[in-house]
Order: C-alpha cells, then structure tokens, then sequence
C-alpha cells in the first residue's frame, strides 16, 4: 500500500516542490497551508509521515507539532520538521513540541526521501 | 526538467505576492500599528522569498534576503524599534528584492556592490551588522553550512560506493522515552540499518520490570546489533541522526567476520520485533473530546480573525489560479452566446410572436440570464487595483528623493475591481502623472511652510466605482497649474495664439497637447519624452477619458474615467451609407439634427458648423471611409459632436441614428487584418457584422484630406450636454 505523506507548509512553490518530489517518489500526498489548515486536513486522514515548516501564519509548525501530539490518534506519527532556520534553540523547541526529525531547506529531494523512509513504519 | 521550470514559475508568481504583502506591512507599520500580526507577515514574506530562492540556487537572492530577514528579526522580536528611519531604509531594501526577484526571473542578477551597500545600511539601521556576515558574497548563510545534511551526503556516497572493504560493526541502540515520544520506531531504524549490509540482532530485556512496575510511557528495550557492511561509521550514525539525544548509542568496528546463516538472522529479527511490540506503550485514556474542543477553539478564533481580515483586505482569500487563456475562451464563448440570444430576439420579434406568449416570455428570462453570465465571466478577469496602487508608492518614494521634496501617498479604494488589461495598461500613465504631480505640484518643503502648508506633500490616489465605469483619482495639494506660465508656454510653442481668449479649464487642458512642457528644464523625473499627451492617448486608447481640475495654491487633480472591461463596449449604432457602424459612446458628446444655415463651406472639401458659440469641422464619415464619393447633404444627416484629445471636437455626419446598446468587441486585427480608422468589429442582434468606429484614426485621415482648416484649434468649449 502507498504510504500518504502530509506536507503543511505556506508557500504555494514549496508545496508544488514537496508534492513533485512525494509523487515520483510513489508516495501519496496531503498538503495544508498552515497550522490551523494542518489539523484540519488530518483529522480526515491518516499519514504515515508528517512534513511541517515551522514560519507559517495563524499556526506556526510549534503549535501545529503540539496540536497534532496531543491527539491520541497521532501520537506515533513521524514529523519531520521542513523549514529554512536552523538555529539548536529552535530545534530542541520542535523537538520538545514532539516533532521527530529536522531537515533544512533548500532541500535535496533525494535526502529528503531517504529521511522520510527512516521513519515511516 | 518541466516540473521544476513550472514550479519556478509558481515561486516568482508568490514572490510577486510576498513583495505586495511586504510593502503594504512595512508601510503600515509606518503608518504606526502595532498589530503584531504585520510584523510577522512582512517577515515571512521576505523569509518566504529567501527559502523558495534557496531551493532554485538564486544565491543573490538568498543573500541578501537573510540580511534583511536577519533586520526584520531585530524588529520583530523587539530589539530595535520599528523608527521612521528605519522603515525607510526597509522600504528601499524592498524595492531592492523587488528588483533582484524581478532580475532573478529574467535569469539576471543585480550589482554586488549595491547589494552590499543596501545591506550594510540595514545593518547599520537596525544594529546587526554583527550578523550580516551573510551580506558579503565570499561568506556563506547558515543554512548553506548547516551540519544536518552533510553527513547524509558522506552516507549517500558510501551507500552506492564500490569500495570493497567490508567493515563489521558491533552497535548498541538503546532508547529512552523521548524517543517514543517524538514518535520513533526501532523496527524502522533497525529495517534501515539492514539495508547497509548483513545484519544480527539481539534484543536485550534486561532492564524490562514486572508488569506491575511497568510504565507504559517508558523505555526498557535496548538492542545489539552485529552489522557487517561496506558502508562507514558515519552512514550508521546517519540513521540514528534525529534520534541522537533520544538514545544511547554507540558503533564500534569489530573483526572482520564471515557471512551468518539467513535462517538465524530471520529468526533474530522476528524475536527483536516481538520483543518490541511488546515493550511498546499501551495507549493511554483516549482524550479525544478535549483535542477536538481545542482544535475547535482555535478554528474559532482562526475564523474570527479571517472575518476581521474580511473586513479589509484578506491576503489570504479562497482563490482558484486559471490560465488566462481558458478565461479569454470563455468570454468570447458567451459574447457568442449574447449576439446569439440577441439575433434569436430579433428573429423572434420579426415573426410578430406575442410579447406575452410563453416563447417571449422565456427568451426575455434568456437574455437576462445571458446578462448575467457575461457580468459574472467579466468579474473573472476583474482585479483589484490595489497591486497597482502598491506600485505607485514606490514611484511616490523614488521620485520625492529625487526631488528632495517629502510626500506620502495615501490610497482609498484599493479593492475597486477592473479587467486585467485596464490594470495592466494604466501602470505608465499613473506612473507618469504621479511622477509629474510631484516633480511639477508639490513644492519645495521651504515653500509650503512659506505657503502655511504643512512640509510633507500629500498624494491621493483613489478608485472607485460609478455608473458602469471605473473613476480613478489622482489629486496633490501642490500649488496647482500655474496658468501664467502654461499659457505663456502654449504660446512661445505656437499652441495657440497670443491673443487666445481661454477659460481657466482650456488653460488647464492645455497640458494635454502634444509637445506640451512648462518645465524650463527636462528633469530627471517626469521629463523621459512622454508628456501629458501621451497619458491623454493611453487612455481613450483604453476607451477613457481624462479631465483635470486645478485650485492655485490649493492643488491638483486628474481624474480619469474608464470602462470596466474591454469585452464590451456601449456604442451609438449609425447607418452610414447603407452600413452600420458603431461609435464608441465616450467619445460622443452630444447629438444633433443641423441647420443648413449653421454650416459654412471653407474652400475645397472643407465645411465647418457652428454648434452654439463655436466653429465646428464638419467630417463625413460616408466619404473619409470611403462608402460614398459624393459628400453627403447635412440636411438629411446627424451629426454627432466627438470630443478628441486636447479638448478639440469634430461634427460626424452620419446618416440616421439607429440605437445605442452594449457591443460584444471582436477583433478585426485578430480576425482579418488592420482596417485603417476602423477599431474592432462587433455581430449585431440581426446577424450582420457591423465595424466599430476609431475616432481619433478617422478625424486624423479627414484632416489629412482637408486643407488644414481642422488643425488642432482649441475653439472655446460650449456647454457640455450630457
């Protein structure tokens, strides 16, 4: 079975980047435009990875991180953090939040799919 | 790569967008709010662009987006105020990314050193050269050196090497409960270390307590594994990299040691999954009613907010992207549609049907439908004018510095809708009167306080929608056209003549002939060949028209007004000849049966008519277009009085008048060929093609033919009829 990827992110070229790279990978995939738009698109959904950027309007990726650990459903949910900042402060925040791994964009398409084939089950 | 060059497109498409979200934030915090919200979207705005150009290798770019994102932070997180100081220099260092992004899309990049001096003046405002290392070329940002990728490159190379050294590593992977917390799972971890070679696995439960001790939260397992492999410690370690502070690990090379038996190793990595499930936490007390009320909370106030955003503009709106092309099918699909419920009213009408039969009646319930489908696909092509607007505050800001006059600009109407193209064609003619009303309007800062004025200049520039057209507006509070000097330029130019009786209004309008400059010097600014004629032409071309009001001392003000779309187009329908023709609406402005005793002949071909106060040239459209040799008698003629650019009027003499109504435009160029003094071509409720009249071209052949009588003479105005 296609394993679904959720990519949330607000940058309309970022996400085309993300779904090109998900698609010829053979993944299937759900993207959000922010955090708010996050929850919503996964409570109709079940991803086996989550990809957030973290600057995003009306929900950063730390509040949706959170959002998404709190529901029992999501729990074990990999969330691979996607974003342009790569300070440690911000990172061990995501990482306290409960996101599961850290990749800096520009991303390489090839790592990317590598990341994310560590952590889906 | 087609994908790729698509998704470039998308990026500089949301480039444009950020760059609009950018300037309208910045320039409300100059307006002084202190909404938290607009600090954070100007920032994401730019962050956007840096990470987006990061992903196409526009290093430039990227660079010089980190320094300003870098500025941006310092202000965002408060450690320098947001001072007028300091936003100028942001608004400069916007039109900067505006320009890099649009050198970038042309696959061009900008001067370093321009680069580098903006950066270094955002440093010095905002106090962060400390951080600007980023600015300079040679220095790369700190994404690019990022530790969390490298590894996995060394990982990828050794995966896919050929080197024949087989190395066996002893590795010890123990878990703690941060790591089941974040959602990771030993069995992948350990399916990928088998991808890099042979692999033993043994579970080690030493630590697992009874289950009355146990917590289900915990971590108790730990695994050693025995990987024999060509790949390096590194590519090991790589798999364990998001869970480093998660886990105790260590890799150590051991001997070298042969090929193990399948069967065991199978065996072993059965039991290290079982072991594993059953060591993993039992899900707690589901809580699902609190998540769903939170998340629901949030929505609320998420909504709440979109309604305040509602309220003005909302950036974020539901918005679908269609190629233009599939817009442009469908308008010309339901002009078809129009000019065909047109022609089948007609038809209906001709077979004398009873206008209260069911047929009527259904085809008058057609014809509104089809109204409405033509206004709503209309709607499609209409946008706001705030973008455009937005641009207009950079042309107010370059052009005050120029100057070195002070001038903000103040917009109203920023939503008003009106068809691309109309949009599209009207960034020169605004720039350059904006341009004109700063360099020739607002005074010298010394002469407005010597004027009682305050020193800062004020533009307004407003839309709005009235009758079925749009009404743009640019007024300053300059010190008005100086009449004197208009007029006396017009004349030294040979304008008119010296002994011109001319109202205020004609001397006003004077600006709008061909050649027309009260500058004693071409400036910098407005100065660049075009003048107030060509704004004039841009926009009849556009099928609209433009009228000035002046105050001395008190300011200026051009306000044009344009059709909403150029799909349609409201005509006068005229017989000419035998043919139908149509005549643009806003060039007409009035109607008129002659007396012969009003028309003079001046020699030749040449007949004026007096229309009240004035001299009119008399122009048979008949004959300038070529439908008769003869030139026609008055008598049993029309005439309707045109308004051309300068203020000058021509009498059309046509044959009857048939109707006025709304035209669908269709192409003649696009269809056939150019027609000289012919604009477009329209179908008519009958069937028949009927060409739409180009005034402008018409009166220029007549007064080619004619001997010169029709010059352009400012002839004092009779009273407007409307």
């Amino acid at each position: 079975m296609k394993k679904t990827i959720l990519t949330v992110d607000d940058s309309r070229t970022m996400r085309e980047m993300l779904k090109a790279t998900l698609l010829g990978a053979g993944y299937e995939v759900l993207q959000a435009e922010d955090g708010v738009h996050g929850l919503e698109v996964l409570s109709g959904a079940n991803p086996d990875v989550i990809l957030t950027d973290i600057n995003m309007p009306r929900m950063d990726g730390f509040g949706f991180i959170e959002g998404v650990r709190k529901d029992q459903r999501y729990r074990s949910v990999p969330i691979l953090v996607l974003t342009t900042e790569g300070e440690p402060e911000k990172k061990d925040r995501a990482r306290r939040a409960g996101a599961t791994g850290w990749i800096v964009k520009p991303f390489d398409p090839e790592k990317l799919i590598n990341a994310i084939r560590r952590l889906a089950a | 790569m087609d994908t790729m060059a698509a998704i470039k497109q998308t990026f500089f498409q949301e480039c444009e967008e950020q760059l609009v979200e950018l300037e309208s934030g910045l320039l409300a915090l100059d307006a002084g709010t202190s909404e938290p919200d607009t600090i954070n979207a100007v920032f994401r705005a730019v962050h956007s662009i840096k990470g987006g150009a990061g992903a196409f290798g526009l290093e430039q770019l990227v660079r010089f987006a980190h320094t300003f994102e870098t500025s941006l932070d310092f202000v965002r997180s408060g450690k320098v105020a947001a001072t007028r100081n300091i936003l100028k220099t942001m608004l400069t260092a916007a039109d900067m990314l505006a320009d890099l992004v649009r050198l970038a899309r042309e696959g061009a990049v900008g001067d370093d050193a321009e680069i580098t001096r903006m950066a270094q003046q955002l440093e010095t405002a905002c106090g962060t050269s400390d951080h600007g290392a980023a600015a300079q070329p040679a220095a790369a940002t700190p994404e690019e050196d990022d530790l969390d990728f490298t590894p996995i490159q060394v990982s990828l190379e050794d995966l896919f090497s050929s080197d024949p050294a087989r190395q066996t590593y002893r590795v010890r992977f123990e878990p703690k409960p941060g790591f089941y917390a974040r959602a990771n799972e030993p069995l992948v971890l350990l399916r990928e270390l088998t991808r890099l070679g042979e692999m033993r696995t043994t579970c080690d439960m030493s630590r697992l307590p009874t289950l009355a001790e146990l917590d289900p939260e915990g971590a108790y397992l730990a695994w050693d594994v025995t990987l024999e492999t060509d790949a390096s410690e590194s590519a090991i370690r790589d798999i364990f990299e998001f869970v480093e502070f998660d886990c105790e690990i260590s890799i150590q090379a051991a001997e070298q040691t042969g090929p193990f038996d399948d069967d065991a190793y199978a065996r072993l990595l059965s039991l290290a999954a079982s072991d594993m499930r059953a060591a993993l936490p039992d899900p707690v007390e589901p809580s699902l009613d609190k998540i769903a009320a939170e998340v629901q909370a949030r929505n609320d106030e998420a909504s709440a907010r979109k309604v305040d955003a509602a309220k003005g503009f909302n950036p974020a709106g539901a918005t679908i992207r269609v190629d233009l092309d599939r817009v442009e099918r469908l308008i010309d699909l339901v002009g078809e549609l129009v000019i065909n419920q047109a022609m089948l009213s007609q038809r209906v009408a001709e077979a004398r049907i009873a206008r209260s039969s069911a047929l009527a009646m259904g085809l008058d319930d057609l014809e509104q439908l089809s109204r409405e489908i033509q206004d709503s696909v209309m709607a499609i092509r209409a946008q706001p004018v705030k973008p455009i607007f937005q641009r207009m505050s950079r042309v107010v800001r370059e052009a005050a510095d120029m100057t070195g006059k002070t001038v903000t600009l103040h917009c109203d109407g920023e939503s008003t809708e009106v068809d691309k193209t109309v949009i599209e064609r009207l960034t020169d003619p605004l720039t350059h009167m904006i341009r004109n009303a700063i360099d020739h309007g607002i005074e010298k800062p010394e002469a407005r306080i010597a004027a009682g004025k305050p020193e800062t200049g004020h533009i307004r520039l407003a839309a709005m929608h009235r009758s079925g057209r749009v009404v743009i507006e640019i007024s300053d509070d300059g010190g008005g056209i100086n009449r004197e000097r208009v007029k006396a330029a017009a004349i030294s130019k040979g304008l008119i003549e010296p002994d011109a009786q001319l109202s205020d209004e004609d001397i006003d309008n004077l600006i709008f002939l061909p050649g027309f400059s009260t500058a004693s010097t071409v400036t910098d600014m407005s100065g660049r060949g075009v003048g107030m004629d060509v704004v004039k032409r841009s926009i009849q071309a556009l099928g609209g028209r433009i009228t000035i009001s002046s105050t001395p001392g008190k300011g200026s003000a051009f306000v044009m007004s344009l059709p909403l779309t150029l799909a349609v187009l409201d005509g006068m329908i005229v017989s000419v000849a035998e043919e139908t023709l149509i005549v643009p609406l806003t060039a007409i402005v009035e109607t008129l049966k002659p007396s012969m005793t009003d028309i003079f002949h001046m020699g030749g071909d040449s007949r004026v008519i007096r229309i009240r106060d004035s001299f009119v040239p008399l122009i048979d459209i008949g004959h300038v277009l070529g439908y008769r040799s003869e030139m026609a008698d008055p008598s049993h003629c029309v005439i309707v009085l045109i308004d051309l650019e300068g203020h000058a009027r021509r009498a059309l003499l046509v044959d009857g008048i048939q109707g006025q109504r709304q035209v669908v435009i269709k192409s003649l160029e696009a269809n056939y060929r150019r027609v000289d003094g012919i604009a477009a071509a329209t179908i008519l409720g009958d069937g028949r093609v009927a060409l739409i009249l180009d005034v402008d071209a018409v009166v220029e052949n007549a007064d080619a033919k004619s001997t010169g009588v029709a010059a352009d003479v400012i002839l004092p105005e009779p009273e407007m009829v409307e």
